[in-house]
């Protein structure tokens, strides 16, 4: 069995000391950030970064993904215990976890959610283990007009399936392609919009967008909000779910699983789509569906195990395809970057060790995650309770510091604080300011890859039609499009993400 | 509706893609246009200004025509003030030191908020100040003097 030498392969890489350590450091700060209240996984992954440029690829990938995956985690924490939904995926845990927390089951919630993030990690794991080679070996055929197509698909369904106004997320990818010409074109040489700054001639760093739009922008536009936040945190009690609970529960995790699997893979469908999905589905399958809103364990597990899964099935798209389904990813795939590896189908056959070191960790940590955040739950409320005049600057200190590292230059921090207004306004707007980094990572590639495909069709145009691989992403392009510009659907989509 | 429209979303939302499209395009003009066969550097930033541009002005419109303003409250105070304060970082990191540029930064940004509470923005600067002297200077081995006056 190939895929298990290849797993046991990857436990090899992820279990040596080092990488264990960084795999639980990555947990461990991504949960702490995340329970804070205000900060999402995004602007988590976004200000810790930088601390992670100085380590080995493999070590670096890993502790990414222990942050990702943590702050997730830490994200429904909040929600089911304060009723704050650290992010949009866990705007339904909060339905029925609060409730059970104002029962005095914040425990068994807890437990389940926890139970159920791990059953998915552990399923997905074994998905992306089983799925990711097959799809590399097919993208290896790929050439320029297929890349081209593929990540055009892949941006205009991330802009079109994202939260908010579909024209200006398309809009938004445009720009982000944009700013992802900044700097010296790698063809020719020419200083493109560098505007005679010589820090510029080497592009914009994407941890300056990043950190800008995500964590700066984003305490700019809370600071503005009128009302203190104020918390109220119930007794967890008893951890341990009870029989009935866990019963109960199976069949919610499995569906919400594979539910969320499916939609993982699909690129811009959030984590919050996956979850509601599951608890639509758990709500029309209960046998009293009235119990729902009141405290049903059901809208707990289902949800919880949905947007763990969706979160991990993100990587395929990643790691075989160079295309990231989130802005999560985005991250990620910018991080490769910043190691020299390219990222695409060939990262599994150039660096196994990561490839197979990486998917192995994500199982290790999620592992980790259960027997680290439940007993540690203790602290993770005390940290609730830290007020936002507080919090707010450690960001702001953490984020300097990490974006000064970079460079050891105070120039992308001046660039930073810009982003930081321009990311605000965008927020005012309702520009989802998502797309920008997509469309930021995958510019410069896809600006290669037509500048090929061009040569090689001898600058006809047509070469994306007339290839049939190609042929289909466009066609899947425009459906999407289609479909999605339709007035009923867009209906639906707003009583869904908005 | 005349006039009415500097309060609404999305006409301010199509100016500002509609201003860097037609910005990226005139700065484009100057780098080598090439053909379509081969294309130089100024071909992919020439078309992505166009479609900016086509999006820009379809939002302008829309948002002309329709009523959504600007929603919610901001803080001009955090808006001027944040990024300032991020400024006197990178000023402070260069020439004083880590340590001045953390009391800068923090009690900068705190200013940034309502209501400045003197004693526990200082312990929280002593604190973040140990923490981040541990984490980023001995821990990770960043090479930045402590004071460098």
């Amino acid at each position: 069995m190939e895929l298990f030498s290849n797993l046991i392969f990857g436990l090899s890489v992820a279990l040596s000391l080092q990488n264990l350590l960084y795999c639980f450091m990555g947990c461990l700060l991504g949960t702490l950030i995340g329970v804070l209240p205000g900060i999402g996984p995004l602007a988590t992954v976004a200000m810790l970064l930088p601390i992670t440029f100085s380590l080995p690829p493999v070590a670096a990938l890993i502790m990414l993904a222990g942050i990702y995956y943590g702050a997730q985690y830490g994200g429904s924490t909040t929600a089911i215990l304060v009723n704050l939904p650290g992010e949009t995926s866990a705007v339904v845990t909060c339905i029925d976890g609060y409730q059970m927390a104002r029962q005095g089951r914040a425990g068994p919630a807890l437990a389940i959610a926890a139970i159920g993030s791990f059953f998915a990690g552990t399923v997905c794991t074994v998905l992306i283990a089983a799925f990711a080679p097959p799809i590399a070996e097919m993208a290896l055929k790929f050439n320029s007009p297929e890349y081209f197509s593929l990540m055009l698909m892949g941006l205009v369904t991330a802009a079109v399936l994202a939260q908010g106004d579909m024209v200006k997320s398309l809009a938004m990818c445009v720009l982000g392609l944009l700013l992802g010409t900044v700097g010296t074109d790698v063809d020719s040489g020419w200083q493109r919009f560098s505007f005679n700054i010589l820090e510029l001639t080497d592009g914009i760093g994407f941890v300056v967008i990043a950190i800008g739009v995500f964590a700066i922008g984003e305490i700019i536009s809370n600071l503005g909000d009128k009302e203190e936040r104020q918390v109220f945190t119930s007794k967890v009690g008893s951890l341990f779910p009870s029989k009935d609970d866990l019963k109960q529960s199976i069949a919610p995790i499995i569906r919400g699983t594979f539910l969320g699997a499916f939609f993982g893979v699909l690129p811009g469908t959030g984590p919050a789509i996956a979850s509601f999905s599951s608890y639509i589905v758990e709500k029309k399958l209960a046998k009293d569906p009235s119990r729902f809103g009141k405290g049903a364990i059901e809208g707990v597990a289902g949800p919880e195990s949905a947007n763990n899964a969706d979160a991990q099935c993100k990587f395929i798209p990643m790691l075989t395809l160079g295309i990231p389904a989130s802005g999560t990813m985005a991250l990620m795939l910018g991080a490769l970057m910043i190691h020299g590896i390219a990222p695409g189908p060939t990262v599994m056959t150039q660096r196994p060790d990561l490839f197979w070191g990486l998917i192995a960790s994500m199982w290790i940590g999620n592992l980790m995650l259960v027997i680290l955040n439940l007993p540690l739950i203790g602290i993770w409320v005390s940290l609730l309770k830290v007020p936002y005049y507080l919090l707010f600057p450690a960001i702001m200190l953490f984020s300097s510091i990490g974006i000064y590292s970079v460079n050891n230059s105070p120039f992308e921090i001046y660039l930073t604080a810009i982003f930081g207004i321009v990311g605000f306004l965008w927020m005012k707007l309702e520009c989802s300011p998502v797309p920008i980094m997509l469309g930021f990572v995958l510019g410069p590639m896809m600006e290669e890859n037509l500048r090929r495909a061009m040569l090689i069709a001898r600058g006809d145009p047509t070469v994306f039609l007339t290839r049939p691989i190609s042929l289909a992403f466009v066609i899947a392009t425009v459906l999407i499009l289609v479909v999605m510009a339709a007035p009923a659907m867009r209906k639906r989509r707003g009583d869904i993400t908005g | 509706m005349k006039l009415e429209f500097y309060k609404k979303k999305d006409f301010w939302a199509g100016m500002m893609f509609l201003g860097i499209g037609a910005v990226a395009i005139i700065a484009s003009r100057s780098y080598p246009l090439g053909t379509t066969l081969r294309m130089g550097p100024g071909y992919f930033p020439t078309m992505l200004g166009g479609i900016l541009i086509l999006f820009g002005i379809y939002i302008l419109v829309r948002g002309v025509l329709s009523n959504e303003k600007i929603p919610g409250n901001w803080s001009p105070r955090a808006l001027i003030v944040l990024p300032l304060s991020m400024v006197l970082f990178g000023l402070a990191m260069y020439h004083l030191g880590f340590i001045p540029a953390i009391v800068v930064l923090i009690f900068a940004s705190s200013a940034s908020g309502r209501g400045f509470r003197f004693l526990h923005i200082l312990l929280l600067t002593v604190f973040l100040s140990l923490l981040s002297v541990a984490a980023f200077i001995w821990g990770l081995g960043l090479p930045y003097p402590l004071i460098n006056f």
